[in-house]
């Protein structure tokens, strides 16, 4: 049997006895087949003597159950790693950052405890997934939608505590923002809520945030501080109609009005919806385009545009060629939820301000649906996350297809650093970054990588690394990426979640007067899991018994 | 006396799992919609069928419920084990018994196969 670093083995032999005690022999993995199970599918390391490898998993069924688990760990100081339901890939999976912690899979606990139509939240264990929700409101015909990130069978509670993102309404885009009301197992086994959950009897838990003191729920997201064992989402109600209009735009220097006039029109809630922004002539695919894309390639072009391509053309060569061919350098679909006549009339006001500022724009209608949709047409829309539908078509991301027919990848993690809402920013960290990547050996697909707007005063550029099953090219990947982690730091881009494995190297450029903000997480690791049993090493905060080893 | 207690105990699993095969199809096509069809249901938005259809060329489907040939080895190894960018799945996941019947729907065969000792 393996066992966690430090750990005599007949302590380990006892715990695995208590723990067995509380959650049943079944739920208690120890084998090396089981184990198998919680490596990390796109462990950058993986098959080297790295790979992050639990010594054991126990999987409770309750509160109560992790409370006890919590109460026998901090007493034998076993490090526990709490997954949700591991399906963070390209962020560490269910393998731990520790190896040899035990994973405390919480998978099981996939009750959704309330969902409350009227005032619009929900409250949901760690186990339920995007998917579990997304049923539960249509079998109910309640008339609430979910927020969901691309892969659908994540947890709404895990993603939130990783500070995921989506594609709805910009009030629900940030997954963490969205919630209201945690319930915590604390390392010693206390149980604590947050909010107006801290005061008994308060029927306010999902309805006011932040209670009345400190205002804590930041510190058990991208932590090690907790286990989250109950969130509360506020939800969006379903809104009466959808509208997504494009706008178009001819020239390469067009992006930083297309941004400034984008940003001002989000600031004010002229649209809520997810703003998407493409370059047609350069290929770049909006989210309506992704999946065509993956699956099918690129579209044909023809020998002129060959060449651009071929001989490396800087982005703002292709706009002689769009413009002869009508391709448009940039289009941005705005999306807009609301009462037909109210939706159109924001459409309208988008139209005309860019029209005032940018003479030849062009606009052209997408999609209207009045909702709720129909079974077809859920088959039809462009993407199914606006609407609150989970799906995992982004897993066509590296994966086999028809155009893409050589060995697949086995995996991916995403470089994804944050720079400011300017059309500047885009041009210039595609300089730097874009440059480098070439550099490093890192494919870019396209003369320009067009950042994410997925929340409303921020891009998020993200460049994907493809993961393999070979330790030499691994290897190169992780060197490449660790190089962009200090480059994109040197400029002042930094990532806002990424993989285990790099968690330490983002953790140190976040670096202000000698890493005061790591200090400080470090002081309350200290405090309030003395022992450092709670998953020790996520996002760079290691207990004080493990410290030293880790920045030696 | 064992003999007879096995012949007793054979009858009954079989009768049992013919019964029973109603059900535990119903469970095989309930483990499939939940944690395989997003990826690989029939048509062209989902990425295991896309992948498998490169894969194959037409020698074999690439949805896998208008496969003929899985045998219910291969399904457990790609679900324990995965592949390209399918992760492998927990038994927390798809529970022993759920795979067993995920199997079955799979192989569309009834149930007597897994009622053999």
């Amino acid at each position: 049997m393996r066992q966690p670093p430090g750990i005599s083995s007949q302590d380990f032999v006892e715990v695995i006895r208590l723990f067995s005690e509380v959650v049943g022999k079944e739920w208690v993995f120890t084998s090396d087949e089981d184990l198998h199970l919680y490596r990390d599918a796109y462990s950058p390391y993986w098959g080297e003597a790295e790979e992050r490898i639990a010594s054991a998993a126990v999987a409770p069924a309750s509160t109560e159950e992790v409370q006890a688990l919590m109460r026998i760990a901090n007493r034998f100081k076993i490090p526990m790693y709490p997954i949700s339901t591991g399906k963070n890939l390209g962020y560490g999976g269910s393998a731990p950052t520790y190896s040899g912690s035990v994973v405390l899979d919480l998978k099981r606990m996939n009750r959704i405890l309330e969902v409350n139509e009227k005032q619009a939240y929900c409250v949901v264990e760690p186990g339920v997934s995007y998917f579990d929700m997304y049923r539960h409101l249509q079998e109910n015909s309640i008339r609430l939608w979910i927020d969901v990130p691309d892969p659908g069978w994540g947890s709404m509670l895990g993603n939130a505590i990783d500070r995921g993102a989506g594609y709805t309404s910009s009030q629900f885009r940030n997954h963490f923002d969205a919630h209201c009301g945690m319930e915590v197992v604390l390392a010693d086994g206390t149980l604590m809520r947050t909010g107006m959950g801290a005061m008994p009897g308060s029927d306010t838990w999902q309805m006011y945030k932040t209670g009345f003191g400190p205002w804590i729920d930041g510190i058990f997201s991208q932590s090690n501080f907790g286990v989250v064992t109950k969130m509360g989402f506020w939800l969006m109600p379903e809104p009466e109609a959808f509208l997504k209009g494009v706008v178009h735009l001819p020239r390469y220097k067009d992006m930083i009005p297309l941004v400034d006039i984008m940003t001002h029109l989000e600031n004010t809630k002229v649209f809520t919806g997810y703003p998407d922004i493409n370059s047609p002539v350069l290929g770049t695919p909006s989210l309506a385009g992704l999946h065509d894309f993956l699956a099918h390639g690129p579209e044909p072009r023809d020998d002129e545009y060959m060449q651009l391509l071929q001989r490396g053309a800087a982005p703002e060569e292709y706009e002689a060629y769009g413009k002869r061919n009508k391709i448009p350098f940039w289009s941005c679909a705005f999306t807009f939820y609301g009462p037909e006549k109210v939706i159109r009339a924001q459409w309208e006001n988008v139209q005309a301000r860019y029209r005032q500022a940018l003479p030849d724009a062009t606009f052209e209608e997408k999609e209207f649906y009045n909702l709720p949709l129909s079974e077809e047409q859920k088959e039809k829309v462009q993407y199914p996350a606006q609407f609150g539908i989970p799906n995992l078509r982004t897993f066509a991301i590296g994966a086999r297809s028809s155009w893409n027919p050589a060995p697949p990848s086995d995996g991916h993690a995403w470089f994804s650093p944050i720079i400011p809402r300017d059309g500047a920013a885009i041009l210039k960290i595609n300089d730097v970054l874009g440059k480098a990547a070439k550099e490093l050996g890192v494919p870019l697909v396209f003369a320009m990588n067009v950042p994410v707007p997925s929340w409303e005063r921020c891009f998020v550029f993200i460049i994907p690394f493809y993961i393999t099953k070979d330790a030499k090219r691994n290897k190169e990947i992780r060197e490449a990426f660790r190089k962009l982690i200090k480059l994109a730091a040197e400029h002042g881009w930094g990532e806002y979640r990424t993989a285990a494995a790099f968690q330490g190297d983002v953790m140190d450029t976040y670096s202000f007067n000698d890493h005061a903000l790591l200090r400080f997480h470090e002081t309350l690791k200290d405090a309030i899991d003395p022992n450092g049993v709670l998953s020790p090493g996520r996002y760079g905060i290691w207990p004080k018994h493990l410290r030293k080893e880790k920045k030696a | 006396m064992k003999f007879t207690s096995a012949l007793i105990l054979a009858g009954f699993y079989l009768s049992n799992s013919l019964g029973a095969w109603a059900g535990e199809d119903a469970q095989g096509k309930q483990v499939f919609e939940k944690w395989c069809m997003p990826c690989h249901g029939k048509g062209t938005e989902y990425p295991g069928t896309l992948a498998l259809d490169a894969r194959y060329k037409g020698a074999v489907p690439g949805a896998l419920e208008d496969r003929t040939d899985l045998a219910p080895a291969l399904v457990q190894y790609f679900v324990r084990n995965g592949i390209s960018v399918m992760p492998f799945f927990r038994k927390t996941e798809i529970s022993d018994s759920e795979l067993d019947a995920l199997t079955r729907y799979l192989q569309k065969q009834p149930a007597q196969a897994a009622a053999q000792p």
